[in-house]
């Protein structure tokens, strides 16, 4: 009796504290918030008005102000329907990949061809686009495309390593696999994103300039592959030996197997730990920021930094929460889906003594 | 029943020619040679330790054999790609863990190997399958799992799985030993079907009841070499060697 006493009583309190915190919350995300400012004699809004609310409002006229040099950075303003088609893009892409009746071989043609649409739309130069640097770009289409990218490279490399790591027979080439792994995984992400930004041109031939981007997006390839061995070598570790040796029995190669034997059954056990490194990195790739790459999180901060503006980075740190937080969301929900569609059929594997 | 079909040239199914096997610096084939004829019906015994998994895992090369020489169907073994897939094509094997693809159904097991391998298309793969699995009496389980079935069905499953690759030779190694009293019988009644049938089989096993009934001969192994070998009744009635007579007295009293 006491004890349920004593647990209703925890349980009002902790109502009660959750409740003032919602409330002051909602006081000044909505009740005392500045959604709209008017504008001064320089046809600029007027944010003493935001700045009379510090404190006890939010200003989101920052954000309606902003929220274009946010999202897509100092791409050409006239042409920012092309980032936010790429968007559009990926986000469809992540949908389609969440609905498990579009998993077909057909889904990773679907994969290449969108991928390859986003390039056309950053990029231009044909179908009467015109070109845009890649120095131009900005927002959150960099953060989708190093995120993307990254990851669509790094985890066909990861399997490769992984597989490489458990190759008996080829003594070099398993040392070399070893080896790319624990030197990458010793060193920090930011290190590596420093070294392919500075010391790469350096090793590279006089007239070779491989963009700023496309260095950053191999520094994060190698990491993120890196680690994503290290999962798929636990998966692959986790598959009992009968089942190499029933594959090789019946007479199937070493690719055969592989395909259709070992890396089923190896990444189906690791998906939770691969979604997870996969969170991760998307939220890694803010790092892009100490090299100077506009990605979501640099045009978030340098939004902010205009004399008019300084003050209001709560609200932008808000929204760049919320941005990276649905996206996150969405890896987790496929996560859990494929989980369950792949657990469905089976119960326990067990193994007989 | 216990005369091997003796037609036209016998090319024997199996040659094992003093075949040496080490594990570090332990030496656990010492010396193995063996005749298997096409359609001959074998059984390995011996304790545990005497290589009996080990000489049937280096007959589809599951294992390395250090030195001497194995035949398959009068091709040698090597590490040769493509001998090697030949080999494998036409020697099937059936484990004590069953090794059945947990990912895949009865169904897909089955046909996996004829499709990928042999170059069935799927719809001869599936006949061929339902074919077998009638044969190991399961064929209603074809589109379930194989966490789904009980020891018995998963060992018959297995059995069937090898047989669809429409292997010449069938290994066997311990098949009901992980399984429970109840459903050891349904195993054995199957591989005496199949020994009846005229498969060349190599079972090792401890079920004197099946050896008995379908061995032409059987082999006694000990400390990596065979000790003693012949027909059912010379082994078990009249041992000559005190090891098979230590032995036998063991696995008597056990059951
Ligand atoms: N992978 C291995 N590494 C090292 N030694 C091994 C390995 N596999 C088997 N051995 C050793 O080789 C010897 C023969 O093993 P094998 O499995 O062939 O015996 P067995 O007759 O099948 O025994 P059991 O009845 O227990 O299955 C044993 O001494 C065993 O310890
Ligand atoms: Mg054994």
């Amino acid at each position: 009796m006491a004890r349920r006493l004593l647990s209703a009583l925890v349980t009002v309190v902790l109502a009660l504290i959750l409740a003032d915190i919602a409330w002051h919350f909602f006081s000044w995300a909505v009740l005392h918030a500045i959604w709209h400012l008017p504008e001064n004699a320089a046809h600029a809004p007027d944010t003493d008005l935001c700045r009379a609310a510090i404190g006890h409002g939010a200003c989101w006229a920052v954000i309606r102000e902003k929220f274009r040099f946010i999202l897509f950075g100092f791409y050409p303003y006239d042409a920012q329907w092309r980032p936010a088609l790429a968007v559009l893009c990926f986000v469809a892409l992540f949908a389609l990949s969440l609905a498990p009746k579009f998993w077909r071989p057909s889904l990773i043609l679907l994969w290449i061809v969108i991928l390859a649409v986003v390039g056309v739309l950053m990029w231009g130069g044909v179908f009467g686009l015109a070109f845009v640097a890649a120095d131009q770009w900005g927002g959150l289409p960099i953060t989708l495309i190093l995120a993307t990218f990254g990851l669509a490279a790094a985890f066909p490399l990861a399997i490769l390593v992984a597989l490489a790591r458990h190759a008996e027979g080829l003594p070099v080439i398993r040392m070399l696999a070893i080896a790319y792994v624990e030197l990458i995984r010793g060193v920090p992400l930011i290190s590596l994103l420093f070294m392919s930004s500075v010391m790469l041109p350096l090793f590279l031939p006089t007239g070779w300039d491989i963009d700023k981007l496309l260095r950053a997006q191999l520094a994060f390839v190698l990491f993120a592959g890196a680690y994503l061995a290290e999962v798929v070598r636990a998966g692959l570790g986790a598959l009992p030996r009968g089942q190499y040796e029933a594959a090789a029995a019946l007479g199937l190669s070493y690719w055969q197997k592989t395909r259709l034997i070992v890396l089923p059954q190896a990444l189906r056990h690791v998906i939770p730990m691969l979604v997870n490194t996969f969170i991760g990195f998307f939220k890694d790739t803010s790092l892009v920021l100490i090299i100077g790459i506009f990605d979501l999180m640099t045009t978030g901060r340098t939004a902010t930094l205009e004399p008019a503006w300084q003050g209001f980075g709560n609200e932008v740190y808000l929204l760049l929460a919320a941005i990276y937080f649905a996206f996150c969301f969405i890896m987790a929900r496929i996560s859990r889906t494929l989980e369950r569609r792949l657990a469905a059929p089976h119960q326990d594997i067990e193994e007989p003594a | 029943m216990s005369t091997p079909s003796t037609s036209s040239p016998p090319t024997p199914a199996i040659v094992l020619d003093d075949v040496h096997k080490w594990y570090g610096r332990v030496h656990v084939l010492r010396g193995v040679s063996l005749a298997v004829a096409a359609g001959e019906r074998i059984v390995i015994c011996g304790p545990s330790g005497s290589g009996k998994s080990t000489i049937i895992r280096c007959i589809n090369r599951l294992e390395r054999h250090e030195q001497g020489r194995i035949l398959v169907e009068g091709t040698e073994i090597s590490d040769e790609p493509r001998t090697l897939a030949a080999i494998r094509r036409e020697v099937g094997m059936v484990f004590q863990s069953f090794n059945l693809f947990p990912h895949l159904s009865v169904l897909d097991n089955c046909t996996l190997a004829p499709i990928r391998v042999r170059g069935l298309g799927r719809a001869d793969a599936e006949a061929r399958a339902m074919e077998y699995l009638k044969r190991v009496r399961i064929p209603e389980q074809a589109h379930k799992y194989p966490p789904q079935l009980s020891g018995g069905q998963q060992q018959r499953v297995a059995i069937a799985r090898a047989l669809c690759m429409q292997p010449k030779i069938m290994l066997f190694d311990e098949p009901t030993s992980a399984l429970d009293p109840e459903m050891v019988r349904e195993v054995l009644d199957v591989m005496i079907e199949l020994a009846e049938s005229g498969m060349t089989m190599l079972c090792v096993t401890h079920e004197m009841g099946f050896a008995r009934r379908v061995a032409d001969r059987i082999l006694f192994m000990d400390r990596g070499e065979i000790v003693e070998s012949g027909p059912p009744e010379t082994i078990f009635d009249h041992p000559r060697s005190e090891r098979l007579r230590g032995f036998l007295n063991q696995i008597l009293h056990q059951t």
